[in-house]
């Protein structure tokens, strides 16, 4: 690989001023700082959420909210997570990134990158003002199950469709942008199987957006013509069925929940390798079993309602193809696990968030192949033990996975060190307080504790106590992280072109920072 | 196995220590419940199969990590090995996982075979989930209630900081329980009447969807008199955490005797309401009987002083209902309102109570009609003028 | 692909482009296309218990050797005054043959109200053999105040119905939708 920057190009580097450098931007590097920004401040919304809801369920008996609140802060703590800050994150990180791994000068079509971020704002703008409506936000959780949500939902659930229907725009026109780009704007040289795995897990990611985001949109409108225009999609009373709802819901939601996790399967692919000093393990067979866990997720999505009676057939059918995941998934930590074997392993900050992520995402998978069970998922079935089971596969899942992508990639964003000593500080707090919120979740959902309640039995007392003494902490956490990153963009160390000594790839060619025309001539892929 | 048991036993006495507030002598439930019923014993034995096949797995996987970042660290390995892929190994770890999940696969399947088959059983119980309350109805004997949760507000709410739940039973007892007979195959047809809830009780491994329009069925066999306790595990607004569910079950003997109270209550119920009905009420009386059931019924959503929660739950004062015709205002009390969180309460209430409720709602907080509704008014609305 | 040069990438990033929004399109369609395609899957799989529309008695023999028990539940949704109840709750049935059975409504309130009756079976399965040759609840009902109304259900149970069943069990909502009569009058 040749190194493409040379001196001259940094005086094209002019770039505009002010906010409107930011509203007009179509460079790629800006839109992914954008993106990552915007992810960090639902990040904090999403988060407060949650602190409202462990602190209602920090003791038994109601203390601080209403219980009709409390479910808006469920929903709008699901809504917002989910598709404000996870998502988001690693879109801003395929924008950061993709061009600059494949040797793209940005992406393909610029224009229409700056639009699917700025929807975003006004997406969410929407959804929580809801919150300061009369009858308040959306309170059917974030699955918006039929008819809660239609005959009975309250009249901000219009604002809520609203809102979905726009990031369902941003993400089908960023899921676009990322395929042409990968398809048509690498460097010569770099065929598909060149490529990261970052950018081929981003690029399946895309295709499930692309297949099941318009589903979504579907759902939701034909909600809002079963609340205003006299249809019954979801009405037993005109002929409609509210089960299809979840069948229609959950077509999206599962893949929704690949969406999620496959970009960071991506990271600790590119990070693993970096700190073992040794080529990914199996790269091929990764390409191979991310695609077919994007394949199995269009074909599972019932085993989120075995409880809702479905033929014998049905459930055994649902349950085998759910177990299968496990295979492909088992591969790629298998891989990851002998990428690591004699290699010169290394503990810098984006390693340790990384193994965290192989470990603890683990844990999660070992819960999903539980709740796969039909007989032993009608006990699991909506108690605490199914959101213990989704904040692993979330939270030290695609979040750490994001920020193991921050810490490592943050020096070539800024050209600046960050600080080694507080980020790891705030990887063992955050490690600490990650287990003491979520894993005594498992306990109490064993033991009974219905999921979205404000309020339960002495029993589950003492776990919940934990799990709020954890999330307080596991909140507090998230300001160190914030500290060091800011840290970092005015910090003084510099960093190399390299800055990893184990890392491989074209964008450790670039000098740190990036400059923000890069690779305008392609380089050369051996 | 040692090791786990260790760590299981050890963590709610570490618990107990940190924490003072923990439930006394009940011992700490961390794990599923075994149950009552061979069905439910078979699921808590596949949960624990599954479980402790992770657990091996795990130990496995997780063990060769921490394996490779002790040996294999830079300070110990300096020169990385250049190897990455071996088809062998990875065909390997593809086949083994497979036939595991078969392993699981076959047990599983035989015991969801068995708790689909409801034929055969000896009593059917239909059950109706309502925004919040459970409505039963046992079709051979003819029997219906409806059954609420017993703990009162007054022990849930500490808004203003005073006092604790200290009931062992909080949120988990109602007024009225399902009571069955032991040893014998039951039945439920689950439905619901306005949003989804499901039922479900942890002791029989019995959680099945009411679906409002369609009807599920599950099934148990009890072999052990006592007391079981669950709740509604699908979210179905407000009160959703506050819908329990208490089955009670005895020998056979004990529930004819319990059919036969429950025969009587009705009678009683229906001669209290001929009396009541003939009689006519005081406003004194209509107003301290109408208040205390509404805010038993009805101050859940419409609120103590009457303001509601509005759009979705309207206030009364000023409301068209509780100020227009009283004819009405009894339809929409008797009947529900289609399509919205009001429901039918001619069946739940008796006769005083209704007319009670609703002489309260036309003359509190500030509402002067001065309107009266007899109980005899509300038994004429029912029979159809 | 980049390995070639192209004339215009633009065009070609465009034409790409092009292609996934209609990708996104048809799977707009495909979601809406789910609901008609989950009414054919139900009508395979007996899902949720959704009763098949008319049939025709086509049975040439009669199981007199099997006989399953048949339940009817027959209930009023919220906000509908009606008395709505099976004049028979139960009965046991030949496979084959075919019965009758009457079903009571009385309108309560003083006005006229207009219902459908949405029907559901149990076990889902048993609603792939459980035929009716003539439903109430295959048209609306216009109830005059306080008028009542004896309606008929006319029904065969298809012999090839599996061992495993012994009882099925027929079930009933009437759902007030008189504002929505009204409203589609008011239209027109």
């Amino acid at each position: 690989m040749s190194a493409v920057i040379e001196e001259h190009h940094d005086h094209h580097d002019h770039k505009p001023t002010g906010l409107t450098r930011w509203l007009f931007t179509t460079n790629h590097k800006d839109i992914g700082t954008l993106y990552l920004w915007f992810s960090f401040a639902m990040f904090v919304i999403g988060g407060l959420f949650a602190m409202v809801i462990r602190l209602e369920l920090f003791q038994p008996g109601l203390q601080f909210v209403e219980p009709e609140f409390f479910n808006q802060m469920t929903t709008l703590h699901g809504l917002v997570m989910v598709f404000g800050a996870v998502m988001p994150a690693t879109v801003g990180l395929a924008n950061w990134m993709i061009p600059i791994m494949i040797g793209a000068p940005d992406m393909a079509l610029p224009r229409m990158n700056n639009w699917s971020f700025w929807i975003l704002p006004f997406a969410f703008t929407l959804l929580l003002s809801s919150l300061f409506m009369e009858g308040g936000a959306p309170n059917f959780g974030w699955t918006f199950y039929a008819p809660l949500s239609t005959t009975f939902g309250p009249p901000s659930t219009d604002f809520f469709i609203f809102g979905v229907h726009l990031m369902g725009i941003s993400s089908i026109m960023g899921s676009i942008n990322v395929i042409v780009t990968v398809f048509n704007m690498r460097a010569p040289g770099m065929t598909l199987m060149k490529m990261p795995m970052f950018v081929w897990t981003w690029l399946i990611t895309a295709f499930l957006l692309i297949m099941v985001m318009p589903v979504l949109a579907g759902a939701v409108t034909m909600m809002l013509t079963d609340r205003h225009f006299g249809t019954s999609f979801f009405d037993a009373a005109g002929g409609g069925d509210p089960v299809m709802f979840q069948h229609i819901f959950w077509f999206f939601g599962h893949p929704e929940v690949y969406i999620m996790i496959l970009p960071a399967f991506g990271i600790a692919s590119q990070i693993i390798p970096t700190f073992s000093r040794k080529p990914l393990f199996g790269y091929a067979s990764m390409v191979y079993a991310t695609a077919a866990i994007a394949l199995l997720s269009f074909v599972v999505w019932a085993h989120h309602m075995f409880t809702v009676g479905m033929p014998l057939a049905g459930e055994l059918f649902f349950m085998f193809a759910t177990l299968l995941i496990a295979v492909p998934t088992g591969v790629k930590v298998f891989n990851w696990v002998a990428t690591m074997w004699k290699g010169s392993i290394t503990f810098e900050t984006p390693m340790l968030y990384a193994l965290a992520f192989v470990i603890l995402f683990t844990i999660g998978g070992f819960s999903g192949v539980m709740l796969a069970m039909t007989p032993v998922d009608f006990q699991y079935h909506d108690t605490y033990f199914v959101v213990a089971h989704f904040h692993y596969v979330l939270f030290p899942g695609a979040i750490f996975g994001t920020m193991a992508a921050v810490y490592y990639w943050l020096p070539k964003w800024t050209g600046n060190l960050y600080n080694e000593r507080w980020a790891k500080i705030q990887f063992w707090l955050q490690i600490f307080f990650v287990n003491l919120t979520f894993f005594p979740m498992h306990f109490s959902g064993l033991a009974g504790m219905p999921r979205r309640i404000p309020d339960y039995n002495l029993a589950f007392a003492d776990f919940n106590m934990i799990s709020s003494i954890g999330a307080f902490g596991l909140a507090l956490t998230q300001i160190i992280f914030i500290a060091v990153v800011i840290g970092c963009i005015r910090g003084k160390r510099k960093a190399t072109a390299q800055v990893w000594e184990g890392a491989q790839g074209l964008e450790w060619t670039l000098p740190s920072p990036a400059p923000y025309h890069s690779f305008t001539t392609p380089p050369k892929v051996d | 196995m040692a090791f786990f048991h260790k760590i299981r036993t050890a963590l709610p006495v570490l618990l107990a220590l940190l924490f003072s507030a923990s439930v006394g002598a009940e011992e700490l439930q961390y794990n599923m419940r075994e149950g009552v019923t061979e069905i439910s014993q078979g699921v808590y034995d596949l949960h624990m199969l599954v479980t402790w096949i992770c657990v091996g797995i795990g130990v496995v996987v997780f063990g060769a990590m921490f394996y490779a970042m002790f040996a294999h660290r830079r300070s110990k390995n300096p020169e990385p090995a250049k190897f990455s892929h071996n088809t062998l190994v990875e065909v390997v770890w593809t086949a083994i996982p497979f036939l595991i999940l078969v392993v699981l696969a076959v047990p599983a399947v035989r015991l969801l075979v068995a708790m689909e088959d409801t034929s055969e059983s000896e009593v059917t119980v239909q059950i109706t989930g309502y925004q919040w309350k459970w409505h039963y109805k046992y079709l051979d004997q003819d029997i219906e209630f409806f059954s609420n949760l017993a703990t009162p507000r007054s022990e849930i709410e500490h808004y203003e900081g005073e006092g604790k739940p200290s009931d062992p039973n909080y949120l988990l007892d109602v007024d009225n329980r399902v009571v069955l007979p032991v040893g014998k195959k039951i039945r439920f047809l689950i439905t619901a009447d306005d949003v989804l809830h499901a039922w479900w009780i942890p002791d029989f491994a019995v959680k099945k969807d009411a679906i409002p329009g369609f009807i599920n069925e599950a099934w148990t066999k009890v072999d052990e008199p006592g007391i079981y306790r669950g709740q509604c595990a699908e979210l179905c607004g407000k009160d959703h955490g506050f819908m329990p569910i208490v089955v009670e079950v005895v020998s056979e003997e004990d529930f004819d005797a319990w059919i036969q109270s429950k025969y009587d209550e009705q009678a009683e119920a229906e001669r209290l309401a001929a009396e009541a009905a003939s009689k006519s009420w005081s406003k004194e009386d209509l107003m301290s009987q109408g208040e205390q059931a509404y805010n038993t019924y009805c101050a859940a959503c419409h609120k103590v002083d009457g303001t509601g929660t509005p759009p979705v739950f309207p206030g009364m004062i000023d409301s068209p209902i509780t100020t227009g015709p009283v004819e009405a205002h009894i339809s929409i009390v008797v009947n529900g309102k289609a399509g919205t969180a009001m429901q039918a309460f001619g069946a739940q209430l008796t006769d005083a109570e209704l007319a009670a409720i609703i002489t309260y709602e036309r003359n509190a907080w500030g509402i002067d009609t001065g309107d009266l509704v007899q109980p005899a008014d509300i038994a004429a609305f029912k029979a159809g003028n | 692909m980049s390995d070639m040069p192209t004339p215009n990438p633009d065009q070609a990033n465009r034409k790409l482009a092009l292609k996934l929004v209609v990708v996104a399109v048809v799977m707009v369609g495909f979601g809406f296309a789910l609901v008609p395609l989950y009414d054919v899957f139900c009508d395979i799989t007996g899902l949720n218990g959704k009763t098949r529309g008319q049939a025709l008695y086509t049975a040439k023999t009669v199981d007199k050797e099997r006989s399953i028990k048949v339940e009817f539940m027959a209930e009023s949704a919220r906000g509908m005054p009606w008395v709505f109840e099976p004049v028979v709750r139960s009965m046991r049935v030949h496979p084959g043959e075919q019965y009758e059975v009457t079903f009571l409504v009385r309108n309560k309130a003083n006005e006229a109200i207009t219902g459908q009756a949405i029907p559901s079976v149990s076990p889902g399965e048993a609603s792939l053999y459980f035929n009716k040759t003539e439903c109430f609840c295959f048209e609306q009902q216009l109830l005059a105040a306080g008028e009542t109304l004896e309606m008929p259900m006319r029904f065969f149970v298809d012999t090839q119905i599996p061992e495993s069943v012994h009882t099925i069990t027929l079930s009933y909502r009437m759902f007030n939708i008189s504002e929505q009569t009204d409203a589609s009058v008011a239209k027109q």
